[in-house]
């Protein structure tokens, strides 16, 4: 079983604030999937390569290309910013501010 | 027969001989859309609008004989984890849930070339992260069958959709089998494409490494019609390969010379009896039309879910970092009430708050479950195992289809659940997707396809398992088994 610590600091990583029965019930499902999971220590992988992608792929690149938005696009874009001084999104400093 | 009801097939032809126009079709779906939606709640958005002009310019092609082919003017419903420019998109969670899509994802691209015409957004669990549909921010799509049942998931929109006749087809994503499941709880035909066969570029992402997008019919046909519609290579889509669609012939109703293999782990303790006897059924009708069929093992099986719940979570915790209230979607910067309360707060709030009341239950749960396991101390133990894991269970299905041309298999444990059974414990729900997370993890493609009721009516579903990019194969033995029998002509009552 997880402690309610190591539930807080996953939190905390994750970048969730979770109240204090959440982080509870948290704790009891995290716990029993990562029982669930833990199935896994069973089976013998000595030897075997994980897997890093499934067709066999690798190193696939292409130019790096810049390609014009459109008046549309850049207009749909800036109009989801959840705060902006006009075409520029605006948040709050990583300094603490008064609101 | 209401236009409807029609299978691209069908209402291709009637829109080629000038038996009704594509405003006619688009006009029968939304009105079917309008009867049903208060009992379905199959759509988070209607595009009635967007879709009648579409059926006007499809309709102008076919009047100046330049109709762009089969799928020209024939009315899809999209999951609304697929962007359409300029259109509402939410991925059923508040955390989007007044986003626009500012571009086309590029299976819309292909559609629109191909002239079809977009009915709306359907629902789905949030993020495509669920079995049932439960997980949707907004409503639960209720299952045409059973309206006190779910219709599957995460694609449950999209299959009740179909499978009530509210469009003529859809487009739905799988993850771990979120098109397959569905598809078998709603009895119509989904198809898990092989990884990487369709481009996933606007797409929400969920779990980069599993995640696929594919087709829900009315028949096989169609969903093959649609796969190859949308299938192919694109630069946006770094995983996406160059594979031409060999074509056998689905006209072939004899499966003479097909092997194919039953593995012995699909079919286990606890599991519906009921479709445990019509999946056998289905393979002894499978035997008839000539196929050899016989017994085969994927050792890995049972591991396939533990695999599957420690990657995916943790591909989600890096897919969903993109949220953090500030460029776009949900946030608290411009959340009057939070704002009403907290009359100052850090950078760091903004991420925390925006992100803990912007994404439900599920996300959430996942995102712990991927940063716990992603975190020093614990990746040995849990990512890298798992990926070991996942490497052998790629190897069964490799050595499997030496042997064998298909697999054929159950497509989950039970039948539809009803609503609220399992959504008290996570563990449970997983648990619905026991037989086709397997797919997802090794990266090969899966077709379901109605295979027949329980005693309560409650549809079945036969999955068909492909060898890598084989998808070919099972257009072929599921158009045979389809063509000799009725199961995909029964229609709900509603």
């Amino acid at each position: 079983m997880l402690s309610t610590e190591e539930v807080k600091k996953v939190a905390q990583l994750a970048r969730l604030n979770l109240s204090e029965e959440e982080l509870e019930l948290y704790r009891g499902q995290l716990s029993s999937i990562l029982d669930y999971v833990g199935q896994l220590k069973e089976v013998n992988t000595d030897g075997v390569e994980p897997t890093s992608q499934v067709t066999g792929l690798a190193n696939v690149t292409r130019e790096d290309i810049v390609e014009k938005a459109s008046v549309d696009e850049h207009e749909r874009i800036i109009s989801q910013f959840p705060a902006k001084r006009k075409w520029i999104f605006e948040s709050t400093g990583s300094v603490h501010l008064s609101h | 027969m209401n236009l409807n009801q029609l299978t691209i097939t069908e209402a291709s032809a009637g829109l080629e001989q000038k038996r009704f126009s594509a405003q006619e079709l688009a006009q029968a779906c939304l009105q079917r859309i309008q009867a049903t939606e208060s009992t379905l709640n199959a759509f988070v958005t209607i595009l009635s609008n967007e879709a009648i002009e579409q059926s006007k310019q499809s309709d102008a092609r076919i009047a100046n004989g330049q109709r762009h082919g089969v799928l020209d003017g024939i009315p899809l419903a999209i999951k609304d984890v697929i962007l359409i420019a300029g259109t509402r998109a939410t991925g059923s969670s508040k955390i989007l849930s007044n986003y626009t899509s500012t571009y086309d994802a590029t299976v819309i691209g292909k559609l629109r070339e191909a002239g079809t015409v977009f009915l709306g957004k359907t629902n789905c669990d949030e993020f495509a992260m669920g079995a049932s549909t439960e997980n949707s921010a907004f409503q639960t799509t209720a299952n045409p069958w059973d309206t006190s049942r779910v219709p599957g998931g995460s694609s449950g929109g999209s299959a009740a959709a179909v499978a009530a006749d509210q469009c003529v087809a859809a487009l739905g994503s799988d993850t771990g089998g979120s098109i397959r499941q569905p598809a078998a709880f709603t009895s119509i035909v989904g198809l898990k494409p092989t990884y990487g066969r369709v481009s996933r570029y606007g797409l929400m992402p969920m779990a980069a490494s599993h995640n696929t997008i594919g087709p829900l019919a009315k028949t096989v046909e169609d969903a093959e019609i649609l796969f190859k519609t949308i299938t192919g290579k694109d630069p946006r889509d770094s995983v996406t390969v160059d594979r031409e669609a060999t074509s056998y012939k689905l006209q072939a109703t004899s499966l003479q010379g097909i092997r194919i293999g039953v593995p012995k782990e699909y079919f286990i303790a606890g599991m519906d009896s009921e479709i445990e006897q019509s999946v056998h059924a289905a393979i002894a009708q499978l035997k008839e039309l000539g196929a050899q069929v016989k017994e085969i093992s994927l050792p890995h099986t049972k591991y396939g879910l533990a695999v599957y719940y420690v990657i995916v979570p943790c591909e989600v915790s890096a897919d969903v970092a993109r949220y953090d209230g500030i460029r776009y979607g949900y946030s608290i910067e411009s959340d009057l009430e939070y704002l009403k309360d907290h009359k100052s707060f850090s950078l760091l709030d903004v991420y925390k708050d925006s992100r803990a009341r912007g994404f439900g239950p599920e996300v959430r749960r996942r995102i712990m479950i991927g940063t716990y396991a992603l975190s020093a101390g614990y990746y040995d133990a849990y990512y890298a195992k798992a990926q070991k894991v996942r490497t052998l269970i790629r190897r069964d299905f490799q050595e499997a289809f030496q042997e064998v041309d298909c697999i054929a298999t159950p497509t989950a444990p039970i039948p539809p659940f009803k609503i609220g059974e399992k959504v008290d414990d996570p563990l449970k729900m997983y648990l619905a997707d026991v037989f086709t997370v397997s797919l997802n993890v090794a990266g090969v493609p899966g077709l379901v396809l109605p295979c027949g009721f329980t005693k309560g009516n409650l549809p079945i579903g036969l999955q068909l398992i492909g060898n890598y990019f084989d998808e070919d194969r099972l257009f072929q033995v599921g158009a045979a088994y389809e063509q000799s029998t009725q199961w995909h002509l029964k229609k709900p009552t509603l």
